[in-house]
């Protein structure tokens, strides 16, 4: 089950820790990958283990010019891309009363924009060879609002509506598109949470425990799969039932 | 010049299935012969390969008939 040999996959943030075991999954089933990201370092230490079918294209979801560049270097590293999935995200936390401008622009942009030019982008052959996967990774925050995360949230539950309405206009050409919603998963991200809050989070999560990303991981290779076919236009939450909705 | 109708005429019939008889000239894709909004974009991506031609998309949304594509690509294309 959820065989990807032959398929070819773009994904973004793949610096990260979540992108980079997302990489590593589809890899493992077999897809070829680009794995994008802005530090280029991380990328090749990934592509170096990673072996054959691992590509580099670094770039900057923040400009338009810039991620469509990024698409075209993908698919020509690749010759085709069936699965792009939408990882990079980023945080610019602070209460709405003192959030700038400029932190809820950035955040949309790289967070929900870029989502939706890559996804455009990817339609395109995935229309001609009639098959496609979109996974879009949003955030439990995108369905229950977290204070200080105004513009993450908004950039997250955008990703949800946009990924439904995309659902809906191309799964008749057996293109499906999805999000994963992580709960609080041990990275990056979350490590910039002190201990205090950390404990604060924990009683509130069922399983007792952050998340691995290898977790978030497995649920995109489901999407991704062939199995999962019949499934569009849905949001798997991976959260250790934080929030069961 | 005919080439160029028999050719988009084609693609027509293999993209919407339809009967080659209902692909007249003044044939809207959507009204007359059944294509929803998807099937306009993807004929509009097989005319760019068919015949060589870049299709913006500004350009695309206008090509609502089988005239229309035939006048764009006789205006625009090469071959």
């Amino acid at each position: 089950m959820f065989d990807l040999t032959g398929k070819s996959a773009l994904v973004t943030g793949a610096s990260g820790g979540i992108g980079a075991s997302i990489a590593r999954a589809l890899h493992a089933q077999g897809a070829a990958v680009a794995l994008s990201g802005t530090r280029v370092a991380p990328l090749e230490a990934l592509a170096a283990e990673l072996g054959e079918r691992a590509f580099v294209v670094p770039g900057n979801l923040s400009e338009a010019a810039a991620t469509e560049q990024l698409f075209k270097d993908a698919e020509a590293a690749l010759g085709k891309i069936d699965i792009l999935v939408n990882n990079a995200g980023l945080t610019r936390d602070q209460i709405g009363m003192r959030l700038k401008d400029e932190d809820w622009q950035s955040v949309i942009d790289v967070n929900l924009t870029a989502a939706f030019r890559l996804s455009r982008a990817a339609m395109r052959g995935m229309m001609k060879r009639r098959w496609g996967r979109i996974v879009n990774i949003t955030s439990v925050v995108g369905v229950t609002g977290n204070p200080g995360q105004a513009n993450y949230a908004a950039s997250k539950a955008g990703l949800i509506g946009m990924s439904k309405s995309l659902a809906a206009e191309l799964a008749s050409r057996n293109i499906t598109v999805n999000c994963v919603a992580p709960g609080f998963i041990t990275t990056a991200m979350t490590d910039a949470l002190n201990d205090e809050q950390k404990q604060k989070l924990l009683p509130a999560i069922p399983a007792g425990r952050m998340g691995q990303p290898d977790e978030i991981a497995a649920g995109v290779v489901y999407l991704a799969s062939e199995e999962a076919a019949y499934v569009t236009g849905q949001t798997l939450h991976i959260n250790g039932g934080m929030a069961m909705i | 010049m005919s080439d160029i109708a028999e050719r988009v005429k084609k693609i027509v019939v293999d993209h919407l299935g339809v009967e080659e008889s209902k692909v007249v000239e003044n044939a809207s894709f959507i009204d007359d012969l059944g294509a929803d909004s998807l099937d306009t974009v993807e004929l509009v991506m097989a005319f760019e390969e068919e015949f060589g031609v870049e299709i913006p998309d500004d350009a695309a949304e206008k090509i609502l008939s089988v005239k229309d594509a035939i006048d764009f690509i006789k205006a625009n294309a090469a071959a």
